[in-house]
């Protein structure tokens, strides 16, 4: 197939100036989800908002459809040059098809809703269906269909109204490899045919290949709050492959730019937002942990890997593989920075030990450097009962965050020390002791 | 075609049928045959509701067993008549308590009171009211019975249909948004096919619950006057009347005739139509069968019937506005701190001034002795609700997990569980007076039975679905492990059910407060046998006309029901979902 250029980007469709948008109650008090996000979409491009869970991304393209109003800034859509308002149309992650409707009668939906009349309507609806490929389908309900050809009727009901604008929200997630695959193919060569009415795609994505693969323009936010922390142009000429030096360079270099902290702090410090025991934790499983410092110290890596290749190895998206590797760096068994993620001596003795000595070890690094965890051992060890609720150490971290998080960071640490058996936790009573249990 | 006026599209399925291009099929024949002959019954019903008042005096109800299939046919049409004003009422007041956050705070918790409130006490006050609109007429006296059932059906389904509506899919929801539907558009294609699956449920629950009170919904006190509207209920007030046990089993019989057959023709399909309404996206299981909703399906017939709702509906689409442009998500802001507090204080008011209203009337012509008295009926009461609801437990519970545990012997007795939850148990307490006078027991212990006699099926069957459900893995381990005996039931069925039993125990108790009004106080002929209780109370202040008593009664066994459910069933429910639920 021909090498296909990518076209020339031009006027702009949508402009989006100092956005912030705090999630939960408005007045302040929420958390603040986007901070102060500027960005110009323009016709003919693809562009891709990549980021981990929580940096927003879904709210901005949410804001962008209209389902949101964010709590400040401005989102504006620039009318073209016969003087017509853009108008948007979403494909969803859970494809969002209505049970009790037909192939047909839910790509009709957004017609319906504008009343167009029913054989103009179903004219219209037969072409989209046409254009997915699902020809054949069209009075069959979801429920008779597989995952890849109801996001089809996501799609073709997006495209059926005619939008300037498709946005997609993570389309491919909840699809299987190859299935997502031959959707990423199918959807790139209808637009680089020009066969879709659409000017423009703006997809959200956690999958760093998909995005390098798809769009001409990449944003990469950070998460908590969620800001635009980089914007990489992609020139690779379509179609691309993954296999290409290029390619991988590109891929390396978003995830240094996602293992790279915004402010000049000390790699070590605000890995995890908050200080102290307000450290905001994910929970991460320690057989996971174990299971990625084996792998790192095996061969080929040798304690020395690149987050892409491991990524691509243990078939990890982002958000389960950053949390590890950051967990492994907050407890100094790694170091994490230019995309590589590299052992400490403490992790490569870690890899080679039996159980009890994995645990001693885990639980020297627990103590050391997870405030919480030293900070709930030190009252235990005061008290005489060596009893405390832990209702108490739940209030203290909702002073710094919110209620959510501080459930998950008490269980991540709960999690990790009773793997270490510094104490241990009863759930029944919601207590931390350090008997054991009896 | 495509120029045809939407109203055209149901005509043109009309046309094509006469013109004999599909050539009609014998389901067409059986279809035909079976709704030409409801339109007849239907009608001939209806032509009776409208005669004048005296005609019952001069064709008074009587026990000949040929007048029964029109009593019958009669009281089959109040109830569907109630079914079809509870549904109205289900679609106007649930989407209000849904879409407004005011309405919802009055609206919610009056429905779950009136779930709880006993329904024979609201007979009392409204039949004289609807008498009055329709003077001289049998369709006043109709309307009231109507009211009664209605009011044994409504909540319930209101019930559900806010809570489907308060959980519709958020993406769902969103697809709406995003492409701009017309509210009215949103609920015919999003809201109400989302909650139809369990409105179909709760609506054969409610038409079983309806039969519970169709003897006092149809002979009807006024005064000292007894009006006894054309029934199956009138006949069993008469039957019990005249000692007439033959009259009585031909009451039965009827009854459950037709609860068969409108299970058959219209539940069952219906039930198998709404499958398509089901949430979940997986296609594998089985969806329910109804042999005359595949007949339905089969005829050319059924088209041609909805044709003018289908017409209808489409007229209304396309009247219906477009919005002009895309509504702006609202921003979460500041509340109307003003609007909020005026309704607030509205609320309170009317709230503060119906209180004082009810108290000053019941204080006029009761005491506080009164009070105290019908509490300490209410505890005995109560009593017998918790040890009658332990008995059938631990009958019930081990028989319903066999059952459930063996899949054949499931699918075959959970309809018949589920019939004998829908059958009317108070046709039966005549017997029991009998028994009880004939072996002079005690009235206080051994009336009680009959009070859960009815509802103890909503245990079995629950359980049944209970038992069923657990996960075979979960079997195939204890199994294993030679898990048996009491550990089996302490760690396997009993966490395993729990859920299902609260259901089933809830349901259960709710239905015997209810029952407790009609199995309290039973007669036979002359004979009446009363037990100390609440629903005694309560019979007795009814029969003697004596409204003060009758609302400090109704108030007091509200007050028990709520405590009942707020302080037990709520608690467990909470421990069931934190720590047994599965996965």
């Amino acid at each position: 197939m021909a090498t296909i250029l990518a076209r020339p980007a031009s006027r702009p469709l949508v402009t989006i100036e100092h956005v912030r948008h705090r999630y939960g109650k408005a007045g302040g008090g929420g958390l603040l989800v986007l901070d102060d996000v500027d960005l110009t979409l323009r016709e003919n491009e693809v562009v891709g908002l990549l980021g981990r869970s929580g940096s927003g991304k879904s709210t901005l393209l949410r804001s962008i459809a209209g389902l949101i109003t964010p709590d400040e800034g401005e989102i504006r859509f620039v009318d073209d040059a016969a003087g017509d308002a853009p108008t948007v149309s979403m494909v969803f992650q859970t494809f969002a098809l209505f049970p009790w409707l037909t192939v047909l009668q839910n790509v009709e939906l957004g017609l319906e809703a504008q009343r167009v009349p029913a054989e103009e309507r179903r004219t219209r609806a037969l072409a989209a269906i046409d254009l997915i490929g699902l020809d054949g389908f069209e009075n069959a309900y979801p429920k008779e269909l597989s995952g890849g050809m109801r996001q089809r009727v996501g799609l073709a009901r997006a495209l059926v109204v005619n939008p300037s604008l498709l946005l997609m929200d993570e389309p491919f997630s909840a699809l299987d490899v190859l299935t997502a695959e031959t959707l990423r193919t199918d959807l790139l060569d209808l637009w680089s045919e020009g066969r879709m009415p659409i000017k423009s795609i703006l997809i959200v994505t956690h999958n760093i290949e998909e995005a390098v693969l798809m769009c001409d323009r990449i944003l990469v936010f950070s998460s908590n709050p969620g800001r635009v922390a980089a914007e990489i142009r992609v020139d690779l000429p379509q179609p691309r492959d993954r296999l290409d030096p290029p390619f991988r360079a590109l891929v390396d270099e978003i995830y240094a730019r996602m293992t790279a902290r915004a402010d000049p702090a000390p790699a070590r410090d605000g890995i995890f937002p908050g200080t102290g025991i307000a450290m905001a934790l994910p929970i991460v499983s320690t057989n996971a942990l174990a299971g990625l410092i084996e792998e790192v110290d095996a061969a080929p890596f040798d304690g020395n890997a690149s987050m892409a290749d491991l990524a691509d190895q243990l078939q990890l998206e982002i958000d389960e593989l950053f949390p590890m590797a950051e967990t492994l760096q907050l407890m100094r068994l790694a170091d994490l920075s230019g995309g590589d993620l590299a052992l400490t001596p403490a992790a490569r003795r870690y890899a080679q030990s039996d159980v009890d000595q994995r645990k001693a070890l885990f639980a020297q690094a627990l103590l050391a450097h997870v405030p919480l965890a030293q900070h709930i051992r030190r009252i235990l060890d005061e008290r005489s009962s060596h009893t405390a609720p832990a209702r108490r150490f739940r209030d203290e971290l909702e002073d710094h965050m919110s209620p959510d998080y501080a459930a998950e960071t008490l269980r991540a640490v709960t999690h990790w020390s009773r793997y270490a058996e510094i104490f241990a936790y009863d759930e029944d009573a919601d207590q931390f002791s350090l008997d054991d249990p009896s | 075609m495509s120029n045809m006026p939407h109203t055209g599209r149901g005509v043109v399925a009309l046309t094509r049928f006469w013109r004999g291009t599909a050539t009609p099929g014998w389901a067409d024949a059986i279809a035909l045959v079976l709704l030409g002959g409801l339109a007849v019954l239907v009608i001939r019903g209806a032509g009776g509701m409208a005669e004048p008042l005296s005609q019952l005096r001069v064709a008074p109800v009587t026990l000949d067993p040929a007048n029964l299939p029109g009593y019958a046919l009669r009281t089959t049409l109040r109830m569907f008549a109630a079914l079809g004003a509870s549904l109205l009422f289900t679609f106007v007041v649930a989407t209000l308590a849904a879409k407004s956050r005011r309405a919802e705070m009055v609206i919610v918790p009056a429905l779950d009171i009136l779930q709880s409130v006993p329904v024979l006490g609201f007979l009392t006050f409204t039949v004289t009211f609807f008498m009055g609109l329709f003077p001289g007429r049998e369709f006043g006296v109709e309307l009231a019975a109507i009211f009664a059932i209605f009011t044994s059906q409504a909540w319930n389904m209101a019930f559900s249909f806010y809570q489907s509506l308060r959980s519709v899919p958020a993406d769902l929801e969103e697809v709406s948004r995003g492409f701009a539907l017309s509210p009215w558009r949103r609920f015919i294609r999003l809201e109400l096919p989302f909650a139809t699956p369990a409105l179909v449920w709760n609506a054969m629950m409610s038409m079983s619950g309806g039969w519970f009170f169709v003897v006092a919904s149809e002979a009807i006190s006024v005064g000292n006057t007894r009006i006894m509207l054309p029934g199956i209920g009138s006949w069993l007030a008469l039957a019990i009347d005249a000692q007439d046990f033959r009259a009585v089993a031909w009451a039965v019989g009827a009854m459950a005739l037709v609860i068969l057959i409108y299970d058959q023709l219209v539940f069952r399909p219906v039930v198998a139509w709404a499958d398509r309404f089901r949430f979940e996206q997986t296609a594998s299981q089985a969806g329910p069968q109804s042999w005359a909703y595949d007949l339905f399906r089969r005829t050319r017939l059924l088209p041609v019937l909805f044709s003018p709702l289908i017409g209808l509906g489409r007229l209304l689409m396309v009247i219906d506005r477009r919005p002009g442009r895309r509504p702006a998500a609202r921003r979460g802001g500041t509340p109307n701190w003003v609007g909020q507090t005026l309704w607030l204080a509205g609320l309170a008011l009317s709230m503060t001034g119906a209180g004082w209203l009810v108290i000053g009337y019941v204080a006029r012509h009761l005491a506080w002795g009164d009070v105290a008295i019908a509490f300490g009926f209410g505890l005995v009461t109560m009593l017998r609700v918790l040890v009658l609801i332990a008995l059938a437990s631990l009958v019930w519970v081990p028989i319903g997990v066999w059952i459930g545990l063996r899949p054949r012997w499931a699918e075959r007795l959970q309809p018949v569980a589920q019939f004998l939850a829908a059958f009317p148990a108070n046709v039966l307490f005549p017997f029991a007076v009998i028994l009880i006078v004939q072996w002079h027991l005690n009235v206080d212990i051994w009336l009680s039975p009959l009070m859960v006699l009815g509802t103890q099926w909503y245990i079995l069957f629950n359980v049944i679905a209970g038992a069923s459900a657990i996960p075979n893995d979960l079997r195939e381990a204890a199994g294993m492990f030679g898990v048996r005996g009491w550990q089996w039931w302490r760690q396997l069925a009993i966490p395993g059910i729990f859920p299902y039993y609260v259901t089933g125990a809830l349901t259960a108790s709710g239905g015997s407060w209810n029952a407790s009004i009609v199995a309290e106080a039973v007669s036979w002929g002359s004979r009446h046998l009363e037990a100390t209780g609440l629903g005694a109370y309560i019979a007795r202040a009814t029969a003697g006309g004596d409204y003060p008593r009758v609302t400090l009664g109704i108030a007091v066994m509200s007050v028990f029901v709520i405590g009942f459910n707020r302080l037990l069933w709520r608690p467990l429910y909470r421990y069931a979902d934190r720590r047994l639920r599965l996965g």
